[in-house]
């Protein structure tokens, strides 16, 4: 009987072997491991035989019916592998075709300077606040010390608004920078301030590849007790190292602002020839970025901000001239053109 | 202002190289905006005399011209018409650097055969050398230039182009700058002598001066000269006006321009005899008084502007120009010189109004101080007596009604400390102070000093001049580098930055490019969105535009949107999405505009870029709306749409956006009629509303609401309902029933098997409790009722 069942092991197994279909593969478990086959049959009928055969061929037939349904379910897999290599063969496609474009946004390059701007002073603790486009002549210039004989407004020509003029806060204009929002800030807000106040700017100038009638600029702010020159010039040592990148070199020089005293600029290394002098920087090797100083004790008079407990400092600088900088871009009406050929680039 | 090295060396010694002074003056805030060396690359070039001119020759108009060069003598071959024996030139050897006199392009001089003759070299003109544009002969060198020696040392320069801050008029002047120089290295200044001989008689018997507005001149200071000669002025004089970028004119002009820039003062000279009654009037114009002034136009005149005027007539604008009948001419034999003090406004007033800035006007404009007048006015006298002969008066007329003292100014070593974050010690201030000319007595609890600002400075006010004047002659560089260590304000961003920051994220994430156009813009282009919606309230104006198209402040972004998308059309025939998020600015009573923070943005063109995976369908009302709907609920839920009648819109497709019953903006088609104004040929929507009121209904934040525990049971039901009948009424029956949670319309069809007039649409509906799983049963009895409502309120009927 033992012998029976091992010749029938070696007869199923090679049958096997030869099996390529799930078809075949169900003919040959119905076969061999069904109800009605031989194997199945023998185990049934186990309690017929004498009981020394029982334990002996018991053994040996549920020892096989095990090999026959492992072999079974590897070869099942192995067809199975076959089947999916074949099926993956034929699903051939042009992989240098291009994908399924995603629609692509971008966002204007001023404003990915004034974002990348006003993160960097945010870290620092300054908020971005906003003031009017339109404005009194008062926040725009009589608030900041430029009364109007002051030789400061003929590099500043001004857009005025057609309409009556107010009796306290003078002529209506389109501000000529964002340094009325400082004007602003001193006067509705208390010590400690931190603020940055991006936004857009006017001139009444005639357009060419330097000037538009409109363009950006941000202004800073911070007013507390013992606020020091010194923290002007880390504050914007710190933005000229994160914007413009570690080893650039910065210097500060002495300038004047009529709202400031001291006042201050800001230079960094030029960017094309990194100080060596070249046509961009005038041969200087210096870049002009901002203006600073520390806020005139008159203008914080004017906000009820007493000069003798606190001091601050101001900034202003240009937006469009960062990344005119940056991307090397020659115009800066190319800004408002807003031709996609140019914006998609950034 | 363009100041000569040269020059500046007669005050002061320069201890630095050219490049190093230019870079310390712009530190401590004399920025040098320009350099030009002159004589830079005038290797080799020597002085000589011609000692001899022979003809060439092969040819008429070549000479042999040979030159004493001191050690050596040479011969060049030179065709310029100005050669004469005794002549001193500038003489150029082989191999020497020079300006093409005709291309203008640099060139290395090589030896040449000229006609069969080898010239040694060349005799240069103006032009050769780079000194000016003068090309007609070679450049003839006054009688005392040495033989012999290199041409550089004799006439080289370097002229810097310096940027004056307003709050500077001092430093408008070479002793100005020379003062800041000595500051800056430590140097003494040495200042002219400004003495001269008083041989005629006293000047108040020939000429009295009386100011009746001294509101406008605070000082009038004049001296007499008679029998001088008007001639041009010697050639030192010339070159060095030419260098700071003035005109020679003549002696006594050139004299006066002269002492305006050595000392910042501006003067002017009137021909004495046409002085009508031998008095001067500081008066204020009358109104219409006329004057022809020295350009040779006639001006009118206001109240609010000064005059200089004599018995009869305004003989000049005080600080502007001076009147043509007065002008010192050839035959002028005795000059009336003024150097008088202006008040900066009125003078900048008047400036302007004429439309006549002067370097006089820019002077007096900023502010400078009267005690100028004293040094100026001595030595022009003298530079006229020296230069153009003649006596001068004994004395001078000194009409000096406002005099002001500079008061002392106390500044403490602790302000210092507070402002710079630094401590200098008193010595170190008083040092910096002093070099500067200010005089400085110390003081004591609070320990400090006294400062007295010297006369020419009329910018110290008070104790932070100082601590300027201190932080910049020590150096900027010395104050040390902290971040900021006082307390942090409270965060409180604002609300609008951050709503701005995410609409604009989203939006790029839905594939649109920002865009940013000019606030200003014109009736013409805005009349083009329809009248009626254009002009309604009447845009704000400027009262001076530039330009036509930069007239109105901007009340809506459409304008120019579509005008963006027009000019994008013209080479993109892609898919076009754009927005702008900018403001707006609405004109209200006795204020400034309302400036509303507007979303803007268009859609034309196919639905996805072109590609090979898809056809090209065009955008429709859908996509607009779609793009309004994610944005927007990602910032609220009561987000809801009705119909509008927005003029500019296709009046069939568009509608109001509503939240909360509030209406925020509007979606829809452009009209056909507008699009075409704009000359768009393809369906355009527009998405546009007041960020603004947006805010609101953002601030507080969502609550969390837990994820169901039972199973959800999702059912689809297809209708058959009148076309009339919206989506939106059939969507509130059903989710107004208990048990939905969620419906979704699949499909929406008409035409085929349907009837006319209707149409079928498919819903999704999903049925969910919070307490328990639903059975079929519980289901079956809801959808019953909904069904039955949909028939009972709309006629809607299941599609069979």
């Amino acid at each position: 009987m033992i012998s029976r069942l091992e010749q029938l092991k070696l007869g199923a197994l090679k049958e096997l072997d030869l099996i390529t279909d799930a078809k075949e593969m169900e003919l040959w478990r119905v076969n061999y491991l069904g109800k009605k086959s031989e194997l199945t049959g023998i185990l049934r009928s186990l309690s017929s035989l004498a009981v020394a055969d029982r334990k002996s061929v018991g053994t040996v037939a549920n020892r096989i019916r095990t090999e026959l349904e492992d072999s079974l379910n590897k070869k099942k897999c192995n067809l199975r592998e076959i089947q999916l290599a074949a099926a993956t063969r034929e699903e051939n496609i042009d992989v240098t075709l291009p994908g399924r474009p995603l629609p692509t946004g971008r966002l204007h390059p001023i404003t990915k300077t004034i974002n990348e701007v006003s993160e960097i002073f945010n870290s620092m603790g300054f908020q971005v606040t906003s003031g009017p486009d339109v404005e009194w002549n008062y926040y725009n210039f009589e608030a900041l010390n430029i009364h109007d004989d002051h030789p400061a407004r003929d590099v500043m020509s001004t857009s005025w608004v057609d309409i009556k003029a107010d009796k306290n806060r003078g002529p209506m204009l389109l501000r000529t920078h964002t340094t009325s929002v400082t004007a602003r800030v001193i006067e509705s807000q208390k010590p400690p301030i931190r603020v940055v106040e991006p936004g857009r700017v006017y001139r009444y100038e005639a357009t060419d590849a330097t000037h538009t009638p409109m363009f950006h600029q941000i202004d800073g702010l911070a007013v507390d007790k013992g606020i020091t020159m010194a923290d002007l010039k880390g504050t914007l040592y710190e933005f000229a190292r994160r914007f413009f990148g570690e080893g650039r070199g910065v210097h500060f020089r002495c300038d004047y602002f009529p709202f400031v005293e001291p006042g201050v600029e800001m230079a960094i290394e030029c960017l094309v020839c990194n100080g060596r002098g070249c046509r961009l920087c005038g041969n200087t090797g210096w870049l002009e970025i901002l203006g600073a100083g520390m806020v005139h004790p008159r203008v914080l008079e004017r906000g009820n901000i007493d000069p003798e407990t606190y001091s601050g400092f101001a900034f202003g600088m240009g937006i469009d001239r960062l990344p005119m900088l940056r991307y090397g871009i020659d115009d800066i009406r190319q800004f408002y053109s807003n031709d996609l050929r140019f914006l998609s680039q950034f | 202002m363009k100041i000569s090295l040269k020059w500046l060396r007669e005050y002061v010694d320069i201890t630095l190289s050219p490049r190093e002074l230019a870079n310390r003056l712009t530190m401590a805030g004399t920025e040098t905006e320009g350099m030009q060396c002159i004589g830079e690359n005038w290797t080799g070039i020597t002085i000589g005399e011609i000692t001899g001119i022979s003809p060439h020759p092969n040819a008429d108009r070549l000479k042999l011209v040979t030159i004493d060069l001191g050690s050596e003598q040479t011969t060049v071959v030179c065709g310029a018409p100005n050669t004469s024996i005794g002549s001193k030139v500038a003489f150029a050897p082989v191999g020497a650097q020079l300006i093409d006199g005709h291309s203008g392009e640099a060139f290395r001089l090589k030896s040449a055969k000229i006609r069969g003759i080898t010239s040694n070299g060349m005799a240069c003109s103006e032009k050769e050398l780079g000194i000016s544009d003068s090309h007609e002969g070679i450049i003839t060198l006054p009688d005392e230039a040495p033989i012999g020696t290199p041409l550089a040392d004799y006439l080289g320069d370097v002229i810097y182009d310096l940027a004056i801050t307003a709050n500077r008029p001092d430093c408008l002047s070479v002793i100005g700058v020379a003062r800041e120089v000595a500051a800056l290295t430590e140097q003494q200044l040495h200042l002219p002598d400004t003495s001269y001989i008083e041989a005629g008689h006293p000047i108040e018997q020939q000429i009295s001066v009386e100011i009746t507005a001294p509101e406008l001149c605070s000082r009038y200071c004049a001296s007499l000269i008679t029998g001088i000669r008007v001639t041009d002025s010697p050639r030192w004089l010339q070159q060095r006006l030419l260098k700071c970028g003035m005109r020679p004119i003549s002696n006594i002009v050139d004299i006066t321009n002269y002492v305006m820039l050595e000392y910042g003062q501006p003067l002017h000279a009137f021909d004495y005899d046409q002085i009508q009654g031998r008095k001067i009037t500081v008066r204020r114009a009358a109104a219409g008084e006329k004057i022809t002034t020295l350009d040779g136009l006639e001006r009118s005149l206001s109240p609010d502007m000064l005059v200089i005027a004599d018995q009869k007539r305004a003989a000049a604008i005080a600080g502007i120009m001076g009147g043509i009948d007065s002008e010192v001419t050839d035959g002028t034999s005795s000059v009336l010189l003024e150097a008088a003090n202006f008040n900066p406004a009125s003078i900048h007033r008047t400036g302007s109004a004429l439309n006549m800035p002067s370097e006089a006007c820019t002077r007096f404009e900023r502010g400078i101080r009267p005690e100028l007048v004293d040094e100026a006015i001595r030595k022009a006298t003298k530079l006229i007596i020296e230069l153009a002969g003649g006596q001068a008066a004994r004395g001078l007329v000194d009409v000096y009604p406002n005099r002001q003292e500079q008061e002392p100014i106390l500044l403490t070593n602790e302000k210092i400390r507070n402002l710079l974050g630094i401590d200098f010690s008193t010595n170190r201030i008083v040092a910096a102070l002093n070099s500067l000319g200010f005089t400085c007595r110390t003081a004591t609890n609070p320990s400090g000093v006294r400062a007295t600002a010297p006369y020419w400075r009329s910018d110290i006010k008070q104790e932070v001049d100082l601590i300027e004047e201190v932080a910049r002659i020590i150096g900027y560089d010395k104050i040390p580098t902290t971040l900021l260590g006082t307390t942090l304000p409270s965060q409180n961003p604002e609300p609008m930055v951050k709503l701005k920051q995410m609409i604009r994220c989203h939006l790029r994430g839905y594939g649109f490019q920002e865009i940013v156009t000019y606030s200003l813009t014109s009736l013409e282009l805005l009349g083009k969105l329809l009248p009626a919606s254009s002009i309604e309230p009447p845009p704000l104006r400027m009262a001076n535009p530039m330009t036509a198209e930069q007239e109105y402040l901007r009340p809506n972004l459409r304008a120019n949107l579509l005008t963006t998308l027009y000019s994008n059309r013209k080479h993109e025939d892609d898919s076009i999405r754009i927005f702008e998020l900018g403001k707006v600015y609405l004109p209200r009573q006795n204020d400034l505009p309302d400036e509303p923070e507007i979303l803007c943005a268009l859609l034309s063109g196919p639905r996805q870029s072109r590609s090979w995976h898809e056809g090209d369908n065009p955008v429709d009302f859908y996509d607009a709306k779609g793009t309004v709907e994610s944005l927007i609920n990602h910032l609220v839920t009561n987000l809801d749409f009705e119909k509008s009648s927005d003029l500019s819109l296709h009046p069939n497709k568009q509608a109001a956006i509503l939240i909360d019953g509030n209406k925020v903006g509007i979606v829809g088609e452009i009209h056909p009629v507008v699009r075409e104004a704009f000359d768009i040929c393809e369906p355009t929507y527009l998405i546009e509303f007041n960020v603004s009121t947006l805010l609101p209904f953002t601030t507080g934040h969502k609550m969390f609401r837990t994820i169901p525990r039972f199973p959800a049971v999702v059912r689809d039901i297809a209708l058959i309902a009148d076309r009339g009948i919206s989506h939106r009424s059939i969507q509130s029956i059903i989710e107004d029933t208990d048990l939905v949670t969620k419906v979704t319309v699949f499909d929406v069809y008409s035409g085929g098997q349907i009837p006319a007039g209707k149409k079928s649409l498919a819903y999704r509906i999903t049925f969910q409790s919070p307490d328990h799983t639903l059975t079929d049963d519980e289901v079956d009895k809801v959808q019953q009722q909904i069904i039955g409502k949909l028939s009972r309120e709309l006629g809607a009927t299941l599609r069979s």
